[in-house]
């Protein structure tokens, strides 16, 4: 186990160094951000003082040395157009999305395993014929397309729902969090449904294959040869099983998830990073560019090191030292 | 019943005819024709190709033509008849007063033909990677893999997002980016099967024959590797259009000028809290259809292509 950790850190740590290093010259490459951060009008005494204070008048290598020596020491540059740390920005912006994340993932588990348990238990009945295609449906539906109708017919056509923005919020440990007030649940419903339904076909189809290969093994049949009653089998017996290929698929895409709520936070007006993300690409703020792709690289490797060591721990069958990284 | 038992009557002696080989593609066909659903697919996506083909053809006018267009004209309901040109605006217009069904035509061709050339790039690039890793193996195999590992690990919209705006917008960088975050896929695709093939028999057989490497691996090993490479490419097609779709939408993908789906549907959004729903719902319905066609196509082929579920 503690050999497994420092292989995998140690790893994570080139993984991390060479995403940094890409995404550093890539970012830096992009536009000229000073002709956006300063008026005209300005004469080139000003532009001059703008490209020192902000260190763009070094070369791009001791720029990025700079940039690495300062990220060791958790400051990874101010943003050009807050003035502010970025970090502190996103960190700001962060529990939005994890919240979101959350949300859209216990939804896709709440719907997603009754839905595949019963399209597995009887893969031919007419029902489960239905739910197998609407997953599809769910595979296809392009994401933001479907947030915009979920706009039109909930909050435009019977205006149940509120369109934007995160509503109320309260403060759990210092955090500022929607789900526990009444109007930051309904703020969060849409985006979080729209952002969990591709996840909801996942898991369907998921548990539907882990129900047919385990019907069939022996110790369901002892298990009912036993004369256990077949809730019992199914929901203690087969559903242990299946957990495991659950768990780890669903661990996985948590960071898909963080990644494609970009998408549903720019149609919910959402305040998380993502959006952060989207404006600041448009705003060339490249300090927050750079930042936020070190954050979630960072998060996407905790996840993925979890996840693994979660698999060792369900599955007694795995070892670590096997599981490629 | 019967034919079965006139096999079993006809086995001992050795005069019954032979029926005549089943070739592997006749094989394919007719099982592909045992899903009406999957068959579905195939003619919704064939009559979406041919709309996209023919687009200039067929569209009631040019959507990109400034001539034919009148300001006037701009977010018409659908079904709204223009006398002074002659034309109804059967799914209505946009703040342009362009016609909606004149831009999905258009915006299908560029779509489709992003997704398809894209998918094509990367199963080049991928294939030969896969093919590469699997037959030199050792530590090329190990190196290309690992980097396989580690971008698979990241989300293919996050890569295609920082890709565009280092790349900026065009036709060719959005194929780039989605070069990029679609080859890794074709790469493990293809060297997985490779792997499984390499051990056969044929292929030793061929090495006893001393045929050269590249006879035997784009003759024989190839060809062999193709079922699942059909099945990832049209999965992966599905998946082009709409990642494009949604970087276009969130306004990182195709310029203003080459206005694919997601751009039409983008346009439609700052409309659709005034109540004009149709500038964002046909395009959408448009490029749901293409998606869920060559998906439901793709699903089906990946259930008469798997050797473990094969009668």
């Amino acid at each position: 186990m503690l050999a497994f950790l420092i292989r995998r850190t140690s790893q994570s740590v080139v993984v991390l160094l060479v995403m940094s290093l890409l995404v550093f010259v890539g970012v830096y490459a992009i536009g000229d951000p000073v002709q956006i951060l300063i008026s005209p009008d300005a004469n080139q005494e000003e532009i001059q003082r703008v490209i020192t204070s902000l260190g763009l008048d070094k070369p791009l290598w001791e720029q990025y040395w700079l940039f690495l020596v300062n990220a060791l020491q958790g400051d990874l540059g101010n943003s050009f157009v807050y003035n502010q740390p970025a970090l502190k920005l996103i960190l700001e912006r962060m529990p939005a999305t994890l919240e979101l994340a959350a949300f859209a993932v216990v939804i896709a588990i709440f719907f997603g395993i009754p839905l595949g348990m019963i399209a597995g238990l009887r893969p031919n009945a007419w029902y489960s014929r239905t739910i197998m295609s609407v997953s599809i449906l769910g595979f296809s539906l392009p994401t933001f397309w479907v947030g915009l109708m979920m706009i039109m017919v909930f909050a435009v056509m019977i205006g149940w729902l509120p369109a934007s923005g995160r509503g109320e919020t309260v403060d759990l440990f210092g955090v500022p969090v929607s789900f526990l007030t009444w109007d930051g649940l309904q703020h969060m419903l849409l985006p979080a449904i729209n952002l969990g339904l591709f996840k909801i076909s996942l898991v369907i189809r998921l548990t539907r294959a882990g129900m047919r290969e385990n019907l069939l093994m022996d110790y369901v049949k002892f298990a009912y040869a036993k004369g256990l009653s077949s809730s019992r089998v199914i929901f203690l017996h087969v559903l242990k099983n299946i957990m495991v290929p659950i768990v780890t698929v669903v661990g996985l895409e948590l960071g898909n998830v963080i990644a494609f709520a970009v998408v549903t936070e720019s149609i919910f007006a959402w305040p998380g990073m993502g959006k952060l993300l989207i404006d600041s690409i448009g705003l060339l703020d490249r300090p927050i560019v750079v930042a936020y792709l070190l954050i979630t690289v960072v998060m996407f490797i905790l996840i993925n090191l979890v996840v693994d060591v979660l698999y060792s721990v369900l599955d007694p069958r795995v070892r670590l030292g096997d599981l490629k990284s | 019943m019967s034919a079965a038992s006139e096999n079993m009557a006809a086995a001992p002696d050795d005069h019954a005819p032979i029926p005549a080989p089943q070739t592997p593609f006749r094989r394919l066909v007719s099982d592909f024709c045992e899903s009406k659903l999957a068959v579905g697919g195939l003619i919704v996506f064939a009559v979406i190709a041919l709309i996209a083909i023919f687009a200039p053809l067929i569209s009631p006018q040019d959507p990109y033509d400034l001539m034919q267009l009148d300001i006037m004209n701009g977010k018409l309901p659908p079904g709204s008849h223009d006398d002074y040109m002659g034309i109804t605006f059967w799914l209505g217009t946009d703040d342009q007063g362009r016609d909606l069904l004149s831009g999905i035509f258009y915006g299908l061709r560029i779509s489709l033909s992003v997704g398809i050339a894209s998918a094509f790039l990367s199963l080049l690039i991928g294939g030969a990677v896969g093919l590469f890793a699997a037959y030199a193996g050792g530590k090329w195999d190990a190196f290309l893999m690992r980097v396989v590992d580690i971008q698979l690990s990241f989300p293919a919209i996050l890569i295609a997002l920082i890709l565009l705006a280092v790349l900026g917008q065009g036709i060719d960088k959005i194929i780039i980016a989605l070069v990029v975050t679609q080859w890794a896929y074709y790469a493990r695709t293809v060297r997985g099967s490779a792997l499984i093939e390499r051990s056969k028999e044929y292929i030793e057989a061929a090495q006893c024959l001393s045929l050269g490497q590249n006879r035997i691996i784009f003759s024989h090993l190839l060809p062999n590797c193709l079922p699942p490479l059909i099945v990832v490419v049209t999965m992966r097609v599905a998946y082009a259009v709409m990642l494009e779709a949604t970087l276009s939408f969130l306004g990182m993908g195709l310029p203003i000028t080459e206005p694919s789906l997601g751009l039409l549907i983008a346009n439609g959004f700052e409309y659709m809290l005034s109540g004009n729903y149709w500038i964002s719902f046909f395009p959408g319905i448009a490029l749901l259809l293409t998606i869920v066609s060559i998906n439901l196509v793709g699903d089906h082929l990946r259930d008469i292509l798997n050797p473990r579920l094969q009668r």
